[in-house]
């Protein structure tokens, strides 16, 4: 159950809070940043703190509201534009690319660009092919830009912090389904460096999991699982994809010599894709050949009937966990036991029992 | 003679630019403003040093007018370390921090809501300064056209939209781009104030902008409309009237309303024109340009190296 004052969502807006008190440039803009549900609870308390001269309700106009965040920018104002879903995103993409991502670059270095701009990703209960998009391995081919995907309470915290005090435009993309997971975070001011890619998540000798947002909380059910069969899994978490720094997971390839990747989104071009060059240029030698484990190659269908095998579940990872480390049948058996059961507790397209919305 | 002196001031680097650009050593496209001098002059004259300006790919004569560094300008045509921009940017992105010419976009459109955000900012600040948004005709034609003026006119923003119709995106004439609609209904249904001007009228222009940045810090955004024409091609340094995609009748109504024969002939009516003086000023702003010709050529290009650590501020 979740613990009441540790949610994701409440991690988001302590950062909020305290980013505002410790700079009154710091403002927070976007559609239904001041309705009553208040972007899942995550700027209600800065709207009750700072009123609605900071916190800002916008019109639906997501490409001149980008553009009008660089113009603050320039002027010292520090902005988080939030979008409801990172799919209402696209139609900045001409301002949040060909203006805020090169701006420093394009310019010679003689202004720059401290805006966040924080993106959720759908999933579940219908959500369909234009609200559940993970699209962070587009975001991250553009140089100039940062992109922070977060999978824990306390992660989130300190990587907000940082991107909001971070003097270039950072895109903050967090999954729908981590708001309800509570976990510890300090309710201090603390951040957590954008140059440090991976956290280690736990330790392993196995196997090394990467993955980001969603995906780190079923790897991690899944080192639980397969932790009471004697499979070491040592999970990784890549929080932040630009810039990418992927030290940490060489390390842990070197040491495990098997590899698996869990994407939120598609399999081509995606984040694995860049994972996999990256390991190859690194001419790493791993005992088995590494997987990519990604959403079905087309877009999210709507009906619950249609969606139900469209994500990557903890039976998908376990079994290709098996696969890779030829665990023995019989084992494999007891394992799927494990995961059905897991799985049937919660129905697919909820993050859990009591969900009830908003989405 | 201030304000002829402002018109002749960028006719001449112009010119020069499209003299020199022949040698083919400046390697980036260029949009020249020979023709449409007016509007910049006449809003720059009205300005605070403190207002902003923000522009678009013909952006030489905003920059001129507002005081950029004329060396910074011609440095960044040669893709040099001196220019606006080390030369990353090119002739499209001209700016200067410390005339508030924050930046050009070459994005038809692009710049709109960055202008707009100025604005908030300012108003936000509590400070008394407009942010001046410069564009074509065409730049009315896109979304975020639309979504910025919408935002400013919410909020009541001290912007003033100055709109430079000189009839053309290119080759292709607004009547095939925009029919027969009112852009003036259109701005107007927004709440937001549309002032005309007279064509290529530099004092006009002065005027009205005089008026409407009052209005645009008391009561909230303006949009300044004005006619004009440019004599040479859509990008580079020649005459294109070969191609014939503007009829010859509106070419020659438009070079006897050139801003600057307009402004010497209304100061020959109140004889004020002193011929030397005018002749003796172009031959300075001339000097003053091969000089930067000649530094331009002299100073050294930024070091690719450092090229990636540019990609973040630090
Ligand atoms: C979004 C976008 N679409 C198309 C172009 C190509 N383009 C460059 S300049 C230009 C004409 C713009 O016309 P206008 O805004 O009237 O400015 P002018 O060149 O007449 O000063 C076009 C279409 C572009 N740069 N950006
Ligand atoms: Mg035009």
């Amino acid at each position: 159950m979740p613990n009441k004052n540790n949610l994701f969502t409440d991690a988001i807006s302590d950062a909020f809070v305290q980013s505002m008190q410790k700079n009154k440039n710091v403002i927070i803009m976007g559609e239904g940043v001041t309705d009553p549900k208040g972007i899942f609870n995550t700027t209600c308390e800065a709207l009750k703190r700072f009123g609605p001269q900071r916190v800002i309700e916008t019109p639906v106009s997501e490409n001149a509201m980008t553009g009008i965040q660089i113009g603050m920018s320039l002027l010292g104002k520090k902005s988080i534009f939030i979008h409801a879903r990172v799919d209402f995103s696209l139609l900045a993409f001409d301002q949040l690319i060909n203006n805020a991502s090169k701006w420093h670059f394009m310019y010679g270095g003689t202004m720059n660009i401290p805006i966040v701009i924080r993106l959720i990703i759908g999933r579940g209960w219908g959500q369909g092919p234009q609200h559940s998009q993970s699209l962070e391995s587009v975001f991250s081919h553009f140089p100039g830009l940062k992109v922070v995907v977060p999978s824990t309470a306390h992660d989130c915290k300190g990587l907000m912090i940082s991107s909001i005090f971070d003097k270039n435009p950072v895109v903050f993309i967090e999954h729908r389904w981590l708001h309800n997971y509570s976990s510890n975070y300090s309710k201090k001011f603390y951040k957590i460096s954008l140059n440090d890619s991976i956290g280690l998540k736990k330790k392993g000798k196995d196997l090394t999991i990467l993955s980001s947002s969603i995906m780190l909380i079923e790897s991690l059910k899944v080192e639980k699982i397969l932790k009471k069969f004697g499979i070491s899994l040592e999970i990784l978490d890549l929080r932040v994809l630009r810039p990418l720094n992927l030290k940490k997971l060489f390390t842990s390839i070197k040491k495990t010599k098997n590899f698996l990747f869990v994407d939120n989104g598609w399999k081509s071009f995606g984040v694995g894709s860049e994972i996999f060059a990256n390991i190859l240029e690194k001419k790493l030698i791993l005992k088995n050949t590494p997987v990519r484990l990604a959403c079905k190659n087309f877009p999210t269908p709507s009906s619950h009937y249609l969606n139900k095998d469209y994500y990557v579940t903890v039976k998908d990872i376990c079994l290709e966990v098996c696969k890779i480390l030829s665990v023995k049948k019989s084992t494999q058996k007891k394992i799927i036991i494990q995961c059905d059961k897991i799985l049937s507790k919660v129905p697919h397209d909820l993050p859990d029992l009591n969900f009830k919305g908003p989405f | 003679m201030l304000n002829l002196f402002g018109l002749a001031r960028i006719r001449v680097i112009e010119k020069e630019i499209a003299r020199e650009y022949q040698k083919r050593e400046m390697r980036c496209p260029i949009h020249l403003s020979i023709g449409q001098e007016a509007i910049p002059v006449g809003v720059s004259k009205s300005l605070n040093t403190k207002d902003y300006i923000v522009s678009t790919h013909r952006c030489h004569a905003h920059y001129i007018a507002k005081g950029g560094s004329i060396q910074k300008l011609i440095s960044e045509l040669y893709g040099k370390e001196d220019g606006a921009c080390k030369g990353i940017g090119g002739s499209m992105h001209l700016h200067d921090k410390s005339i508030n010419h924050l930046c050009s976009i070459p994005i038809v459109g692009g710049s709109i809501p960055i202008g707009v955000g100025i604005g908030y900012a300012l108003k936000l600040k509590n400070k008394k300064n407009v942010s001046v948004i410069y564009f074509g005709d065409a730049a009315t034609e896109e979304g975020v056209f639309f979504e910025s003026l919408h935002f400013a006119a919410l909020k009541k923003l001290p912007v003033i939209f100055v709109c430079e119709d000189n009839k053309y995106s290119v080759y292709t004439s607004i009547n095939a781009r925009q029919g027969n609609r009112s852009l003036k209904k259109i701005v107007e249904s927004l709440n937001i104030k549309f002032i005309n001007t007279l064509n290529n009228n530099v004092n006009d222009i002065e005027q009205k902008t005089l008026q409407a940045r009052s209005y645009a810090i008391s009561n909230g955004p303006v949009f300044i409309y004005s006619k004009t024409y440019r004599h040479l091609e859509h990008c580079g340094p020649n005459n294109d009237d070969d191609l014939k995609y503007r009829p010859k009748k509106e070419i020659d109504y438009w070079l006897k309303r050139d801003p600057i024969i307009i402004e010497i002939q209304k100061l020959k009516k109140i004889k004020r024109f002193n011929e030397n003086k005018y002749l003796d000023f172009c031959n300075s702003v001339r000097k003053e340009i091969i000089t930067s010709f000649v530094n331009a050529k002299k100073s050294k290009p930024f070091t690719f190296s450092k090229l990636s650590k540019l990609e973040y501020a630090k």
